[in-house]
C-alpha cells in the first residue's frame, strides 16, 4: 500500500477531520420499521446527538376524527396501532362510554379483555421477534410470527378480519363471542407456552444477543417518569406502572396476575419483561375464559348506542327510525370532555375526547404510548454507538401509525 | 380521589384558578394563563404530580372575542399516590405561553406537536419546530378554520395519465391510470377508473382502434 504523502501537513500529523460527521438514518432504512428518521452527529462511530424526527405516517387521525360520527372513529382507531388493533378499539370505545356515563354487559367487557390481551400477545411477539431477527437470530422471529399467526386465526374467526378489525363498539362488541373461542384459546395456550420457551432458549444465553441487549440503550427511573414514558419501557426501569393495576378499569380487578419489572431499565430488561408479560396476558385470557358468562348479552340494550338487530330493523318502524338516526346522525354524547386511559401494547393509551353535544365528535386526541416513549430515546440512543441503534429502537417498539397519527 | 390536590391549588393560588371540574371522576382545573408554569411548579413540587402524562389544545374559535380562543390541556400524574390532574388554560391566537420542559420534560415533543398543530407557541421551548408536518407547511391542520379537504403535496400530484409512458406490452390507456382519482369528473360520468373494455362499451372512451394517433404509441414515444 502506498503511504499517504499528500495529506500529511507540515508538522508530519495526520490532518483527520475534526468535526462531527453528519449521517441521515431513515427514513428509508430496513431497522426504522415505522418509517422515521434520525440526524446522527458522529464522532467516529459515537452519537454525539441525535434528532429524531416522526411524522412520516401522519394521516390526520386526529382532525379525520372531527368530521364523522362516533363510531366511524373505530377503523381509524384500528389504524393506530396495527399491530395490536384490538387494544385501540377497547381504549376508544371505553372512552366514549366514559363521557356517555354508561357501563356495558359484564360479558362485553370479558369479551374485551380477552381479545385485547391476545392482541397485546401479538405486540409482544412483534417486537421481540423483531428486534432478535435485527441481531442475526432469524429463527425466532419465524416461529414467534408463526405464534402471531396462530393468534390471528383465532381473531379472525372471532372478527372477520385478521388485523383491521374494527370490532369494539360504543356500548358492546359487535358480536357475542364464536362458541369455538374457548376451545381455540386453550388448545394454543400449551403449544404457545411450550414455542416461546424454545424462543428464549435460542437467545437468552447467546453470546451476541446478551452483548448487543445488555446495558445497552439504558434508560434512567427518574428520567423515565418526567419523560412521560410509560408501558414496558416505564417498567423496565423498576417502575411497576401498569394501568390495569394501578386504576383498574373494565374487570381487571378481577384478574390475579403479576406485572413484571426491570431494574436496569436496559434493552434486555425491556426484552425479558415483554417476554413475561405475554405468558401474564395468558393468564389473564384463561381466567377471563373461566369468568365469562356464558349467555346474556354482550352491548347495552339502548337503541341510542347500538344499532337495534337486523330482524329488529326490518321489521318494526322503531327498530328502522333508531337504526337511520344512528346511523345519519351518530350517538348523541353529551357535552363535556374527559380523558379515559387503558394499557396497550406500548404503554398508557389515552383518548381526550370533547363532545359538543351533537353525534360528531369535537375532539379526538389520541394520546399514542409510543411519542413520549420516542422522545425517550433520544436519551437512550446519544453517547452510544451507531449499531446500538438497532437493538434499541427495536426495543422502544414504536409503531408508525400510533406515533404519528 | 385527586379532589385534595384541586382543593389545594384553590387554596394556594385563590382566584387565579378561574374554574374547577370533576365531570366523569376527571379532576381538573383551568387556571389563568399567567399562572400557568407557577402553577405547574406546584403541583409538581408540592403536590407529588411527578409523571407527565399528556399535553393536548382544543380550539374554539366560537368563544372569540370574549374568550381566548384556544384551550391547552395539560395531564399529569403521581407515582406515589396514583392521583391524576388535569390542568387547562386558555391562550389567544398570537399569544405565548410559558414552557413547561423544565418542570417536566417530557412536554417538549407535547409542546412541539401543540405548535404543529395550533400554531400556539411556547417561550423558552428550545427547539420550537414543526414536528408531524414538514416546514414548507402552512397553517395548523387541527384548527377548526382549516379545511380537511385542503392538501398541500410538496411534489405536485399527477393530474394527467398523458405524459406517462406506459411500457409494452400495455397500452396507453391499458390497466389503471397513473394519476389521481379525479372524484369531479367520476360524478360527471368521465370516469378513468373503469376498464378500458367496459369504458368502450359505455361509450366513455374510444377503441384503440378507432383513435386517429393509435393508442400505444401515443403513450411510449414521450
Amino acid at each position: 500500500m502506498e503511504p499517504i504523502e499528500d495529506e500529511l501537513s507540515e508538522e508530519g500529523a495526520l490532518e483527520l477531520p475534526s468535526e462531527p460527521m453528519r449521517l441521515n438514518m431513515g427514513p428509508s432504512h430496513p431497522a426504522m420499521h415505522g418509517t422515521i428518521r434520525m440526524v446522527l452527529d458522529l464522532d467516529g462511530e459515537t452519537i454525539q446527538n441525535v434528532d429524531i424526527q416522526p411524522g412520516y405516517l401522519h394521516r390526520g387521525f386526529e382532525k379525520s376524527c372531527e368530521r364523522g360520527t362516533w363510531q366511524q372513529v373505530f377503523p381509524y382507531a384500528d389504524r393506530l396501532n396495527y399491530v395490536s388493533p384490538m387494544l385501540n378499539n377497547n381504549g376508544f370505545a371505553w372512552a366514549v362510554e366514559k363521557l356517555l356515563g354508561i357501563k356495558i354487559p359484564e360479558r362485553g367487557e370479558y369479551y374485551r379483555v380477552i381479545l385485547g390481551e391476545l392482541a397485546r400477545i401479538c405486540d409482544h411477539l412483534t417486537c421481540n421477534g423483531a428486534s432478535a431477527m435485527e441481531l442475526g437470530a432469524f429463527t425466532p422471529f419465524l416461529w414467534m410470527l408463526k405464534l402471531r399467526d396462530f393468534i390471528w386465526d383465532i381473531l379472525e374467526e372471532e372478527t372477520g378480519a385478521r388485523m383491521t378489525h374494527s370490532f369494539a363498539r360504543i356500548g358492546g362488541m359487535a358480536k357475542p363471542p364464536t362458541s369455538n373461542l374457548e376451545r381455540n384459546v386453550l388448545e394454543l395456550i400449551p403449544k404457545f407456552e411450550a414455542q416461546l420457551i424454545e424462543c428464549e432458549k435460542t437467545v437468552l444465553r447467546n453470546r451476541i444477543f446478551l452483548d448487543r441487549m445488555e446495558k445497552v440503550g439504558i434508560l434512567t427511573q427518574a428520567r423515565a417518569i418526567e419523560l412521560g414514558v410509560t408501558g414496558v419501557m416505564l417498567r423496565s426501569t423498576g417502575v411497576d406502572y401498569d394501568v390495569r393495576k394501578a386504576h383498574p378499569y373494565s374487570v381487571y380487578d378481577r384478574f390475579d396476575f403479576d406485572v413484571p419489572v426491570g431494574h436496569d431499565g436496559d434493552n434486555y430488561d425491556r426484552f425479558l419483561c415483554r417476554m413475561e408479560e405475554m405468558r401474564q396476558s395468558l393468564r389473564i385470557i384463561k381466567q377471563a375464559l373461566q369468568q365469562i358468562p356464558k349467555d346474556g348479552p354482550v352491548s347495552v340494550d339502548d337503541v341510542r348506542v347500538m344499532l337495534p338487530e337486523k330482524p329488529k330493523v326490518y321489521s318494526t318502524i322503531e327498530g328502522t327510525i333508531a337504526h337511520f338516526k344512528l346511523v345519519m346522525e351518530g350517538i348523541k354524547v353529551p357535552a363535556g370532555e374527559v380523558y379515559s386511559f387503558s394499557e396497550a401494547g406500548n404503554g398508557e393509551l389515552g383518548f381526550f375526547i370533547v363532545s359538543d353535544g351533537s353525534g360528531t365528535p369535537y375532539r379526538v386526541r389520541c394520546r399514542p404510548p409510543c411519542w413520549f416513549n420516542l422522545n425517550a430515546a433520544h436519551e437512550m440512543i446519544r453517547g452510544g454507538m451507531i449499531a446500538d441503534i438497532i437493538p434499541t429502537f427495536g426495543s422502544v417498539n414504536m409503531i408508525g401509525g400510533e406515533c404519528d397519527r | 380521589m385527586s379532589k385534595l390536590v384541586i382543593e389545594r391549588l384553590a387554596s394556594q393560588f385563590g382566584d387565579r384558578i378561574l374554574e374547577t371540574s370533576d365531570f366523569r371522576g376527571d379532576d381538573s382545573a383551568r387556571v389563568a394563563a399567567d399562572a400557568w408554569l407557577e402553577v405547574a411548579k406546584f403541583l409538581k413540587s408540592e403536590c407529588g404530580m411527578n409523571q407527565f402524562t399528556d399535553m393536548t389544545a382544543v380550539d374554539y374559535p366560537e368563544r372569540e372575542p370574549e374568550e381566548p380562543r384556544f384551550e391547552v390541556v395539560l395531564c399529569v400524574r403521581s407515582t406515589s399516590t396514583n392521583q391524576r390532574v388535569r390542568l387547562k388554560t386558555r391562550v389567544e391566537d398570537g399569544k405565548t405561553l410559558p414552557t413547561l420542559i423544565p418542570v417536566w420534560a417530557g412536554a417538549d415533543w407535547g409542546e412541539r406537536e401543540i405548535f404543529d398543530m395550533f400554531g400556539i407557541r411556547f417561550e423558552g421551548h428550545p427547539d420550537l419546530r414543526r414536528i408531524l408536518l414538514y416546514e414548507e407547511f402552512e397553517g395548523h391542520p387541527l384548527r377548526k378554520d382549516y379545511p380537511i379537504e385542503k392538501t398541500q403535496p410538496l411534489i405536485a400530484y399527477r393530474d394527467t395519465t398523458a405524459h406517462v409512458a406506459k411500457l409494452p406490452p400495455f397500452g396507453a390507456d391499458e390497466g389503471q391510470p397513473f394519476g389521481r382519482i379525479q372524484w369531479q369528473e367520476r360524478l360527471k360520468g368521465r370516469d378513468q377508473q373503469v376498464s378500458p373494455a367496459i369504458a368502450v362499451q359505455t361509450g366513455q372512451r374510444q377503441a384503440l382502434s378507432q383513435t386517429s394517433a393509435g393508442g400505444s404509441a401515443a403513450g411510449t414515444e414521450e
